[in-house]
């Protein structure tokens, strides 16, 4: 592997500013990686290599000048499809929008774009960011570096993929559910869904508009901190945006978690997860104590519904998001007799399976006569699920339990039952429904050499105290993040 | 278990029981939903101008073409517009109104869901106060919510030979759709069903679309959507508490097609009910053409709109010092003009209503305090100036015509340098923007004649080249005396005073008479 490829991106930042490298020539490092793996880990839907190596040309210019270069400049960076690019094709990995050319940046891009972070491909994902294992893209699945024969996760399986696989360095997802954090524990890189508010969705395209929010990824959590930060703060297109500023991650980044009290979430650690996971979250857990931390026991009594009230409100919020998609104004279109019947021919073969069973099943929960029973009985869910955060939060500083009940599962195992991969999400879920900040960590290998995520989670803006716990554990475990052993793309592309 | 009829299951019992005779003996209960289309520069979520004309879809962005990941924006100057418009119904302002999505699938409707309010609009429960033929009668303001309106689809049928025309939507080729008006922000002001004739529902329309004008949020034209109006109509018999089952109707755009489509809708209930047939809950279309309505759906065919509070928005929460503020700033109502207009210029009732509906009651405050005498100022802006606006289409709000203008015109008419001829040229010229009314007069020279001298030698030559005229009216035939007013004028091209040119015909013709 290439020695730039196998960096970080706070170390190429510094190679770059010391002129050791120039941009341009971490760009083709990261370009020639891609063209070498992706055709076994299929992360992107489409490279942007001319764009990209402008970009670098253009950042190394500048430098040369000494004019001013952003904080992120010269970063390779896979950005999930979700979000709108100017002129670039945008699919939500849908057949929909296959051939859709946003008119305009997600305000994520233009704030990258000005960081000077190099965009080098659009990532593949679960279609419309609904699926956990990136089997739903209407293109083709993507595939996990610790083992081809197995799924990323997803929905930012693509994203997640491509930084695991050295593509890239940093990574862009969205997490409605888990959609980050998931796939993140199932290829050992660091995760983050920031606070609902935090990252604005402008340029998003929706899935949950109350649960979606972007979320970066990376191999370190100091590159993820660094990320999140350019892209984090108000933005005046987005009414959920919250009024503040993006939040300082770095001055406490390093300052441990001796007299941090840890939660661990009682719910979180019952039946239903993997023997392997237990094991090695528990270990991570135990390494807390050791740091300093007082670790005790928390109990979100009403977490467990979190599942069930989520499968009503994204899908009651999704039914009506992807009403625009009607082959009118954009996108596919499917000729019809008249027009109700173009609209329905557009949308039976626009969209895939998972998407139209959420459509569905949203339809009916914001139904006359169902409403009451199913939306505003989840909303209610939601807002117990709330309150229980803030009474564990009122004696802890920041809660743990594993991020997937399971490591990575084969292609196809879960593919015929929605329930079992609703299930991939059962702990990420309840920070989405409490618009929380959350962070998966890679924390160890199974006894079959899969990664295992341990998820950390804070209140709502608490992100530089969860930063600071994930970096304390990060920097005692010093794990290899790198894909390994049987099956793996390291044996694949040796 | 009891289960009462409901209202119009007596009506029909009544009606069959009685005779048809007895059809005078329903009572119509109607409410109005209103639509007022707000003059706000930008549109309701986003930066696009509001405007009218031109090319389709030019004024659009990705947020009111509903393009994929965009997000709306509240405009804060439309809240503003339905705080004031609520204010003036007497409203009480919610402290936080909520923002729902109203869910159908329909190509004019870019996300194809509308932003709309639902069960928690911005304002609750007004009234407004209409003159009638009858007095005066309150009519209940139910809530005044906010929303964004659709874009508009032209349905193109083909012909061969006569090329692409619009028409309905059943045997239509194809469709455009037109995003301009999208996300336009709407007010929709509904009235409880307080309103028993069709009269009346005129009433309450007039007055709504004074208050609108008057706090100037609004064009309100009828006519050309910028102010819509439904009508609820259903009948009960006479002294019954229980409402009878409801038809809406719609597509009325004008005053006089919501009072023809009532009446017709009243008439065709009582004759259902009269011969013992149900009333069917429906959505009716008004033809006017036809003067008749039909069904557009059927309560089968009602939509589930599937409402639910827009996660992409925050609750709209007003500062009450703000909504204080624009209490304290509403400007003076159409009622409290009227009746200022009464007590201080003494003017009809008609005459002040007339001023507001026409958007002149401005003008005339202007012209009033600039020294025109009121019932002049009045004659002037709600014959002359509501015509030539009127013609040429043009806005009276707009209309280049200070105050101080129009009260230099009646200045000019009763100092007699004017005649009200010579001042319909004068004011024309004005209002195509020539100068003031003594700048005018001035480039024309058509100041009146009022030179006795002068006047006296043109007074001569017509009697002596109207000679058979004269002697008719030295004969004592009054009348004849126009052919010889018509000679003078024409010779001083119109600009001699005609009572001046009246007394000295006569005189001279009596003195002839005499001799």
């Amino acid at each position: 592997m290439h020695p730039l490829v196998a960096s970080d991106a706070v170390s190429l930042r510094m190679m770059l500013d010391n002129r050791e490298v120039s941009a341009t020539e971490i760009t083709q490092a990261h370009l020639d990686r891609i063209a070498e793996t992706d055709q076994h880990v299929s992360a992107f839907i489409r490279t942007l290599d001319q764009s990209a190596l402008d970009h670098a040309g253009d950042i190394d210019r500048r430098l040369s000048a000494g004019s001013r270069v952003g904080a992120l400049a010269g970063l390779p960076l896979a950005l999930k499809d979700i979000l709108c690019t100017k002129g670039v094709e945008t699919t939500c990995g849908s057949r929909m929008l296959q051939h859709y050319r946003p008119p305009y940046d997600a305000t994520v891009v233009r704030k990258l774009r000005e960081a000077d972070a190099i965009v080098v491909g659009k990532a593949n994902m679960d279609e419309f960011a609904m699926g956990s294992s990136c089997e739903n893209s209407a293109f083709f699945p993507t595939r996990n570096p610790w083992d081809l024969e197995r799924v990323p996760g997803g929905s930012s399986g693509g994203s997640v993929a491509a930084v695991a696989a050295n593509n890239v360095p940093l990574g862009i997802g969205t997490d409605t559910g888990g959609s980050v954090r998931q796939p993140a524990a199932l290829c050992g890189v660091v995760g983050v869904k920031p606070t609902y508010g935090l990252v604005s969705r402008f340029g998003l395209i929706a899935f949950a508009s109350s649960l979606d929010q972007v979320g970066p990824i990376a191999r370190t959590v100091g590159d993820a901190a660094e990320l999140l930060e350019a892209i984090a703060g108000h933005d005046p297109r987005d009414a959920t945006s919250i009024p503040t500023e993006a939040p300082d991650l770095h001055s406490a980044l390093e300052a441990g978690v001796e007299g941090l009290r840890v939660g661990v979430v009682r719910e979180f650690m019952g039946e239903g997860m993997a023997d392997g996971v237990r094991q090695v979250v528990t270990a991570a857990i135990d390494r807390f104590a050791a740091l300093g931390a007082e670790v005790v026991d928390v109990s979100l009594p009403h977490a467990g519904y979190g599942v069930s009230a989520y499968y009503l409100i994204a899908p009651s919020e999704c039914s009506s998001n992807l009403s625009r998609y009607d082959g009118v104004r954009y996108g596919l279109r499917v000729d019809g007799e008249t027009t109700e019947q173009m609209m329905a021919s557009t949308r039976e073969a626009g969209f895939g399976r998972e998407v139209k069973r959420r459509i569905m099943i949203g339809t009916y929960a914001l139904s006359a006569g169902y409403y009451d029973a199913y939306y505003a009985q989840a909303q209610r869910v939601r807002t117990l699920i709330i309150r229980d955060y803030e009474a564990a939060y009122a004696g802890c500083d920041v809660l743990v339990s594993p991020t997937s009940p399971t490591t990575a599962f084969k292609l196809g195992e879960r593919a015929a039952d929605p329930l079992a991969m609703y299930l991939s999400d059962v702990y990420t879920i309840p920070s989405n429904l409490a618009g929380a900040p959350a962070l998966s960590l890679p924390v160890g290998l199974d006894h079959d050499g899969l990664p295992v995520g341990l998820q950390l989670m804070a209140p709502v803006l608490g992100e530089p105290v969860l930063f600071r716990a994930a970096r304390a554990l990060e920097r005692e475990l010093a794990i290899d993040s790198t894909p390994r052993g049987p099956g793996s793309l390291a044996q694949v592309a040796a | 278990m009891s289960v009462a009829p409901d209202a119009s299951t007596q009506a029909q019992r009544a009606a069959r029981d009685s005779g048809v005779e007895q059809a005078a003996r329903f009572e119509a209960v109607i409410g109005l939903e209103v639509h007022v289309e707000l003059n706000t520069a930008t549109k309701m979520f986003c930066g696009c101008a509001i405007d009218f004309g031109g090319e389709p879809n030019v004024r659009t962005c990705p947020v009111c073409l509903g393009q994929p990941g965009s997000l709306p924006m509240i405009n804060v100057k439309a809240v503003e517009y339905a705080i004031r418009l609520g204010l003036a119904l007497g409203c009480d302002i919610a402290p936080s109104s909520q923002f729902h999505r109203k869910n159908y699938f329909y190509p004019d409707m870019p996300k194809n869901y509308q932003i709309s309010q639902y069960d928690v609009p911005i304002c609750l429960g007004g009234q407004l106060e209409v003159a009638t033929a009858d007095g005066s009668r309150r009519v209940g303001i139910t809530r005044v919510h906010m929303e964004e309106d659709t874009g508009k689809t032209i349905h193109m049928a083909v012909h061969s030979e006569r090329g692409a025309i619009s028409g309905r939507i059943h045997g239509a080729e194809y469709s455009l759709v037109d995003y301009n008006r999208a996300g336009i922000p709407l007010l929709e002001v509904v009235s409880e069903p307080d309103i028993r004739s069709a009269e009346q529902a005129r009433a309450y329309l007039t007055e709504l679309r004074a208050i609108v004008l008057a706090l100037e949020i609004s064009d309100a034209k009828l006519e050309e959507g910028s102010m819509r109006c439904d009508a609820n109509v259903s009948l009960r018999p006479v002294g019954h508490s229980v409402f009878g089952t409801r038809v809406e109707v719609k597509n009325m755009n004008s005053l006089r097609s919501l009072g023809r489509a009532i009446d017709h809708e009243i008439a065709r209930q009582t004759e259902l009910l009269s011969s013992g047939q149900p009333i069917v809950q429906e959505t009716r279309h008004w033809n006017e053409d036809t003067a008749t309505t039909s069904t557009l759906r059927a309560k089968e065919e009602v939509f589930d709109y599937r409402y639910f509070s827009d996660p992409d928005l925050v609750p709209v929460e007003p500062d009450s010092d703000w909504v204080a503020r624009l209490r304290a700033e509403l400007v003076e109502l159409p009622a409290a003009r009227r009746s200022r207009y009464a007590a201080e210029h003494g003017l009809a009732p008609g005459t002040a209503a007339l001023l507001q509906s026409s958007g002149l009651a401005g003008r005339f405050d202007e012209a009033v305090s600039a020294g025109a005498p009121p019932a002049e100022a009045a004659k002037w802006l709600t014959n002359e100036v509501a015509a030539w606006c009127n013609e040429r289409s043009v806005d009276p709000v707009t209309a280049a015509l200070p105050g101080a203008h129009l009260a230099e015109l009646t200045r000019l008419v009763a100092d007699g340098t004017l005649s009200t001829k010579l001042a319909r040229e004068v004011l024309e010229a004005v209002l195509a923007g020539e100068g003031s009314p003594g700048e005018v007069v001035a480039a024309r020279g058509l100041a009146q004649i009022s030179d006795t001298g002068a006047l006296g030698a043109v007074v001569d030559t017509a009697i002596a080249g109207n000679a058979a005229a004269a002697q008719r009216v030295r004969d004592g035939n009054t009348k004849a005396i126009g052919a010889l007013v018509g000679a003078v004028m024409r010779a001083t091209k119109g600009q001699a005073n005609p009572g001046l040119v009246n007394e000295l015909l006569q005189a001279r013709l009596k003195q002839a008479g005499e001799r």
